[in-house]
């Protein structure tokens, strides 16, 4: 009765304190025990060496070997996080450049809008998990692609366009750079969905204000761009770019590896290892690529 | 005179931007298409077709043949039953631990909130696979801290090929990409203003009914958000489903050794002398049946999240 009395006198923060404990409760045991003892028995793992039999698992302490086995024995380990993180470096700011375009195209009016967002969500949905991997080894589309002539007219349009930039007297690496992701203008678009998303979301907070003053100044729409759009959407640069890393990191030839060391040839304590060097890598790429960000990052308030 | 010539070359400006940008659109709004229209197109044709010059888009020989085959080798009806099943129960489950916990961070402070929301942006960041392993060996001996040995007799139960794993990860918020519902939740009820929440308390509504009847109304375009993510990749995931359910037939499962259950069916085994062509031919007639009811799906809630964006609380 006592305790019960306890309870009604508690002010309402205090009540809101209790129950926040109570609402985030379901996600704090799912955290601990989904999430923070994984986590450690797997950084167990990494320094040892493990053996599973019928009467379970035998973690011997060996200190860094598995380590020094995932970097210097292993043949694949370093190339498919070389891979890894070179297709990281290219595709990120090519994807987030992309979303931000499309993502004010979008959000201009004109006809036949919805459905073009439509269209430009539709990655979300097609282009994930068993789908994204089982279309990348489609021999009809590889083959049709050359039947229709769309690959050839592909290349003519690229490769005429580079003799232009080049004569233009651009430098050969940006030019290749940029032919490049015209070739490969679909699995850009594929991964751009979300971003797009929230970029428009962005965009669509801004205060109309801001742009009829600029208009009354005489901006012109591009100027309006660059005074107002891209610092007002800069902190969703840092968001997106964070995303779009975490994303390209999270479903390719490493994890492929990291899952075969771990599955096929039961290698555990080779295999945490390797996450774990996965995860420092994936780490320490987003600290210093949002730090570079956040530096350019404006904030309205 | 002056100002009339500078109106029609604005005029000009403004009709040679409207035609560049309908071409953008319209140009990447089929390279987005192109690979559906492809599947459509071939899952028609007959075998005769791939071969024949003439036939690009449109096949001279209709069939279904294709349909027939990729349905039977897959399974599909009880995949979809099974699919759909999984993917709807963890989507309940993990939207209202999310919304749950995504009120908690955002309204609900208590000591150590904040650190425990540094916690959910470490499960966005730290990849799935460097906790797989030892999640699958948690999850192969479930002992639940040693209680149901306890219950059972001293047996520890496998929950691997059941959908335990998927009901316990959904229903404590932290099953695929659940760190990004918590954060699209939280971002939304931080956009609710305070006032709201005075009004309600000061009417007499406790904490558990202002969140239930004032806040989960206004907050339907992140619930659907929410929804729809989760939902579909659920549906498309082959990172977990593969590792829990080995022999359970779900879609991605089933799609992805939908090539392999070919051969055998046509001849002897993945070494087989099958025509690739054809394989490949039945397996985006496979892909084409499993993204069909996400496409209506799609088509039923699009509206949410085109007209409405800003009122997701993806930016709060």
């Amino acid at each position: 009765m006592k305790s019960i009395l306890r309870l009604d006198r508690r002010s309402y923060k205090e009540q809101k304190a209790l129950m926040g404990f109570f609402y985030v409760l379901p996600w704090l045991l799912g955290f601990i025990f989904f999430f923070l003892i994984p986590l450690l028995s797997s950084l167990r793992y990494s320094l040892s060496s493990v053996q599973a039999n019928s009467d379970g698992l035998i973690v011997h302490f060996s200190g860094f070997q598995n380590y020094a086995e995932a970097l210097t024995v292993n043949t694949e380990f370093n190339r498919s996080l070389a891979d890894a993180i070179m297709n990281m470096v290219i595709n990120v700011p090519l994807i987030v450049i992309f979303s931000l375009f499309l993502a004010v195209l979008l959000n201009q009016k004109f006809i036949g809008r919805s459905l073009a967002r439509s269209i430009f969500f539709l990655p979300v949905i097609l282009a994930s998990g068993v789908i994204l991997s089982l279309e990348s080894t489609s021999l009809i589309q590889a083959v049709n692609d050359q039947n229709a002539g769309a690959g050839a007219i592909q290349g003519l349009g690229t490769f005429e366009l580079e003799g232009l930039m080049l004569d233009a007297g651009l430098s050969e690496w940006v030019v290749n750079y940029l032919t490049s992701a015209v070739s490969r203008i679909y699995s850009i678009v594929s991964q751009s969905g979300v971003q797009i998303l929230i970029f428009l979301a962005g965009i669509q907070t801004i205060s109309p204000q801001l742009y009829e003053a600029s208009k009354m100044e005489g901006a012109t729409g591009y100027e309006a761009f660059w005074k107002i759009t891209f610092p007002m959407v800069s902190p969703l640069i840092l968001v997106n770019s964070i995303y779009t890393i975490i994303d390209s990191f999270s479903n390719n030839a490493m994890t492929d590896l990291i899952r075969e060391t771990g599955f096929t040839q039961f290698n555990f304590g080779l295999s945490s290892a390797m996450a774990w060097l996965y995860f420092a890598a994936v780490a320490l790429i987003l600290a210093v690529s949002s730090y570079l960000i956040s530096k350019k990052v404006f904030y309205y308030d | 005179m002056h100002a009339t010539r500078l109106l029609s070359l604005e005029r000009w400006k403004k009709w040679i931007w409207s035609f560049v940008r309908l071409t953008l659109i319209a140009g990447l709004s089929f390279v987005i298409l192109y690979p559906v229209l492809q599947k459509i197109s071939t899952a028609f044709k007959a075998k005769s077709d791939l071969y024949s010059p003439i036939v690009v888009w449109l096949p001279e020989n209709y069939t279904l043949d294709n349909f027939v085959k990729a349905i039977g080798i897959m399974d599909y009806w009880q995949a979809l039953l099974n699919t759909f099943t999984l993917s709807a129960l963890t989507t309940i489950l993990t939207a209202i631990s999310c919304a749950l916990a995504g009120y908690g961070f955002a309204r609900l402070k208590f000591k150590g909130s904040q650190l425990l929301f540094a916690g959910v942006i470490l499960t966005i960041l730290v990849p799935p696979i460097t906790i797989l392993i030892p999640v699958y060996l948690n999850l192969k001996d479930f002992s639940l801290m040693g209680l149901i040995p306890l219950l059972t007799g001293g047996k520890s139960v496998n929950l691997l090929n059941t959908y335990w794993p998927f009901i316990l990860t959904s229903a404590t918020a932290n099953s695929l990409k659940a760190g990004l519902y918590i954060f699209i939740f939280r971002q939304f009820f931080r956009g609710i203003p305070k006032e709201v929440e005075e009004a309600a308390y000061i009417d007499g509504a406790g904490v558990g009914k202002t969140f239930y009847r004032i806040m989960l109304p206004n907050a339907i375009p992140s619930i659907v958000t929410v929804l729809l993510f989760s939902f579909v990749w659920q549906w498309n995931d082959s990172f977990f489903t593969t590792t829990y359910l080995t022999s359970s037939k779900v879609m991605a499962t089933q799609l992805g050794s939908l090539p392999y259950n070919l051969a055998i069916l046509l001849e002897d085994g993945a070494n087989s002398k099958a025509d690739p062509f054809y394989l490949s031919m039945v397996q985006d007639t496979g892909i084409l049946l499993a993204i069909l009811p996400l496409i209506i799906i799609y088509l039923f809630v699009q509206r949410y999240f085109v007209e409405s964006i800003e009122r997701t609380g993806i930016v709060g």
